[in-house]
C-alpha cells in the first residue's frame, strides 16, 4: 500500500497549507515513502473489534464551571500580531478587490 | 566551593540554613554560564545577567525582613523553550515564533514562580518538540557536556545539557514519546515523565496533546521528586489534567531498598537492535535491582515492536491538527507580500516551519486525509489499546518494569539528520509508556567505553511515580553514576 506519489505529496502539502520547492518534493516524496513503508507493518495486526485508543487520560475530562472571568484583555492578546488596526488583527485580501 | 556543582538539595540546604545567599547562587551560575553555555549552547534565550541578579537580591532583602523560605526560593532553574513564560519569549525553537512573546505564564511556569525561583533561561529543543537530538532548532544543535561532537539526545536537549554542564541546578522539559528521558541518558542525569495528566499541559505549546507531558530533568532522583512535588497537581485550565490526591513525592526517596517490589523485564526490549554496550549496562543495574531486594522476573509485551510505527501515525496526526493555528494571523511569523489570505498562509507556513515540522504535519494529514484516515489513524488508534492492554495485563503481574532507554548511547551531530526513519527508532523503548500514559524515569547507569552516559529506564502503573522514584533512588544510592561529571573541553 504504501507508495506515495509526487502528486499525491503536492496535494498533501496544499491540504495542510504548504507550498513545497521544486527540490523539497522529491525528497519529501522519497522521505514518506520510506516511513509509509514501514508503518505499513500495522497492516498486518490483527485489531478486529478492538475499540480506538484517542486519549489515555486516565480519568473522566473534569470541565470547569462556566463562569465568567477575566480574560486576555485586547492589547494583551494583540501584542504579538504581525499587523493590527483599532483592536482587529489585520489580514490580506480574502475576497479580491 | 563552587555551588554550581551542588544538587538542588544541597543548594537548598545550604540557601535554608543561611549559609549562602541568593545572590551567591546567582554569581556562580553566572560566572559558570559565562564560561560553558558558548561550547554547550544549551539555551536559546537567556535572562539578562542585571534581572537575575536583580531577583536574587529582592529574594535576599525580602528574607531579611520574613525569614520564611519555599523549596524552590533562589534555585537556578532552566525551562524548556516551548513552555510559555510571560514577558520572556518562547520560540519553540522554530523560525514561527522566534519574536513570540506569551502573554501569560504556562500553569507550571506560575507555580515555579510562586517559589521565587532564578529563571536562568528558556533552553534548545528540536522544532516544536519534534526531534531526537536538537539538531532540529532553527537555533542550530546544543551539545552533549560529556563530548561536544556527540547529540544531545532531545527533544529537550537543551534542558538536559544545561543541567550535565552545571548550567543550571534543574530543568524542566517535556516529553511526547521521549523527550525528557532520551536526552536525560544521553547526558547523564535523572529525566523523569509523569502520569499523563499528572502535571498540566496549559501553557505547554501542543505537540501531540494525547501524548505531551511536562516533567523534571535533574542531578539526583530526590531533585526529581522536588520539582515535582511544585508542579503536580489538578489544573482548571487544562481538561485533561487529573484531580486525585497528591503524594509528597520527597516521601518516595528514603528507603534504600526496594523490597517487596516486583520488576518486570521485558523480553522484547533487550531484543535485536540494542547496543552490546548498552545491554551490559542496563544488565548490570537489573542485577543491582535484584540485591536491593527486588523480584526479578521476565515478561513479555510482544506489540512493542509496534509501537514506533503507532507513535509516528498518532503524534503527526495531531500534530497537523496543532500546527494549523500556525497561519500568520494571530501571532508569529508572517510572511511579506502575499496578494490574498490563501497565499499568506501557504508562504507563512513553508518559510516559518523547518523541513522536520513539515514532514511531519504532511505525514499526519497524509494519515488523516479521506481514503486513508481507517488505514492509517484508526488502524493505528486500535494499536495503541493494544499497547495499553499488554501493560495492563502486566502490571496486574509487577510493579515496575525496567529497561534501556535508549538502543545505543548519544549518536554523533550530524550522523542520522539525512534519515529521518533511522532518527525514529532511536525512540523504540521510550515511546511505548508515552503511547500508554505511563509515569517513567530514566537514571544514569553507566558510561560507554568512550564516555558516554547510558540510561536506565524504570516504568510504572499510572500515578505511581511514587513507586517509580522509590527504585530509582535506590537504584542511583547503591551505585556511584551520579558522581561522574562531565569534563567541558575547551
Amino acid at each position: 500500500m504504501a507508495s506515495i506519489t509526487q502528486k499525491e505529496v503536492e496535494h498533501v502539502a496544499q491540504l495542510a497549507r504548504l507550498d513545497l520547492t521544486e527540490a523539497e518534493k522529491p525528497m519529501f516524496a522519497d522521505q514518506l515513502n520510506h516511513i509509509l513503508s514501514y508503518v505499513d507493518q500495522l497492516q498486518g495486526v490483527s485489531t478486529e473489534g478492538v475499540p480506538l485508543t484517542a486519549s489515555v487520560a486516565h480519568e473522566e475530562p473534569v470541565l470547569r464551571e462556566d463562569s465568567p472571568r477575566e480574560c486576555l484583555p485586547v492589547e494583551k492578546a494583540l501584542a504579538n500580531a504581525p499587523e493590527s488596526h483599532n483592536g482587529f488583527f489585520v489580514v490580506p485580501n480574502i475576497l479580491g478587490k | 566551593m563552587s555551588l554550581f556543582k551542588l544538587t538542588l538539595k544541597e543548594l537548598q540546604g545550604k540557601f535554608t540554613a543561611g549559609e549562602i545567599s541568593a545572590v551567591d547562587i546567582a554569581r556562580s551560575y553566572l560566572l559558570r554560564l559565562n564560561q560553558v553555555e558558548p561550547k554547550i549552547k544549551a539555551y536559546i534565550t537567556l535572562t539578562p545577567k542585571e534581572t537575575i541578579l536583580q531577583q536574587a537580591k529582592t529574594i535576599d532583602d525580602g528574607l531579611k525582613a520574613w525569614r520564611k523560605t519555599q523549596p524552590l526560593m533562589g534555585m537556578p532553574l532552566g525551562i524548556k523553550d516551548n513552555i510559555c513564560t510571560e514577558g520572556i519569549r518562547t520560540t519553540c525553537g522554530s523560525r514561527m515564533l522566534e519574536n513570540f512573546v506569551p502573554p501569560y505564564d504556562a500553569t507550571v511556569v506560575g507555580s515555579l514562580r510562586t517559589h521565587q525561583p532564578l529563571i536562568l533561561g528558556k533552553t534548545n529543543l528540536d522544532e516544536f518538540a519534534m526531534g531526537s537530538s536538537t539538531e532540529h532548532s532553527v537555533f542550530g544543535p546544543s551539545r552533549n557536556p560529556w563530548n561536544q561532537k556527540f547529540i544531545p539526545g532531545g527533544s529537550s536537549g537543551g534542558s538536559a545539557a544545561a543541567v550535565a554542564a552545571d548550567e543550571c541546578v534543574a530543568a524542566l522539559g517535556s516529553d511526547t514519546g521521549g523527550s525528557i528521558r532520551q536526552p536525560a541518558a544521553c547526558c547523564g542525569v535523572v529525566g523523569l515523565k509523569p502520569t499523563y495528566g499528572r502535571v498540566s499541559r496549559f501553557g505547554l505549546v501542543a505537540f501531540a496533546s494525547s501524548l505531551d507531558q511536562i516533567g523534571p530533568i535533574t542531578k539526583t532522583v530526590t531533585d526529581a521528586a522536588i520539582l515535582l512535588n511544585v508542579i503536580a497537581g489538578f489544573d482548571p485550565m487544562d481538561a485533561t489534567s487529573a484531580n486525585r490526591e497528591l503524594p509528597d513525592f520527597t516521601k518516595a526517596v528514603k528507603k534504600k531498598d526496594i523490597k517487596k517490589l516486583i520488576i518486570g523485564v521485558p523480553r522484547e526490549y533487550f531484543s535485536e537492535g540494542l547496543d552490546t554496550e548498552v545491554s551490559e549496562k542496563v544488565q548490570d543495574a537489573i542485577q543491582v535491582l535484584q540485591e536491593l531486594g527486588g523480584t526479578i522476573r521476565e515478561v513479555t509485551l510482544p506489540s512493542t515492536e509496534r509501537a514506533i510505527a503507532t507513535y509516528y501515525l498518532i503524534a503527526t496526526a495531531e500534530a497537523s491538527s496543532n500546527l494549523a493555528r500556525y497561519d500568520g494571523v494571530r501571532y508569529g511569523f508572517r510572511a511579506k507580500e502575499s496578494r490574498d489570505l490563501a497565499e499568506m498562509y501557504r508562504s507563512t507556513r513553508s518559510q516559518g516551519f523547518g523541513p522536520e515540522v513539515k514532514r511531519r504535519i504532511m505525514l499526519g494529514t497524509y494519515a488523516l486525509s479521506a481514503g486513508y484516515y481507517e488505514a492509517y489513524y484508526g488502524k493505528a488508534q486500535a494499536v495503541r489499546t493494544l499497547i495499553q492492554r499488554e501493560f495492563d495485563a502486566v502490571f496486574q503481574e509487577v510493579d515496575l518494569l525496567v529497561s534501556p532507554v535508549m538502543p545505543t548511547p548519544a549518536f554523533q551531530l550530524g550522523e542520522r539528520l539525512d534519515d529521518p526513519l533511522q532518527m525514529y527508532l532511536s525512540d523504540i523503548y521510550t515511546i511505548p509508556a508515552s503511547l500508554s500514559g505511563l509515569p517513567a524515569i530514566s537514571v544514569p547507569c553507566g558510561l560507554s567505553k568512550i564516555g558516554l552516559p547510558i540510561g536506565l529506564q524504570l516504568m510504572g502503573r499510572p500515578f505511581e511515580e511514587a513507586m517509580v522514584l522509590r527504585a530509582a533512588y535506590a537504584y542511583e544510592q547503591a551505585t556511584d553514576w551520579r558522581m561522574k561529571r562531565p569534563v567541558i573541553r575547551s
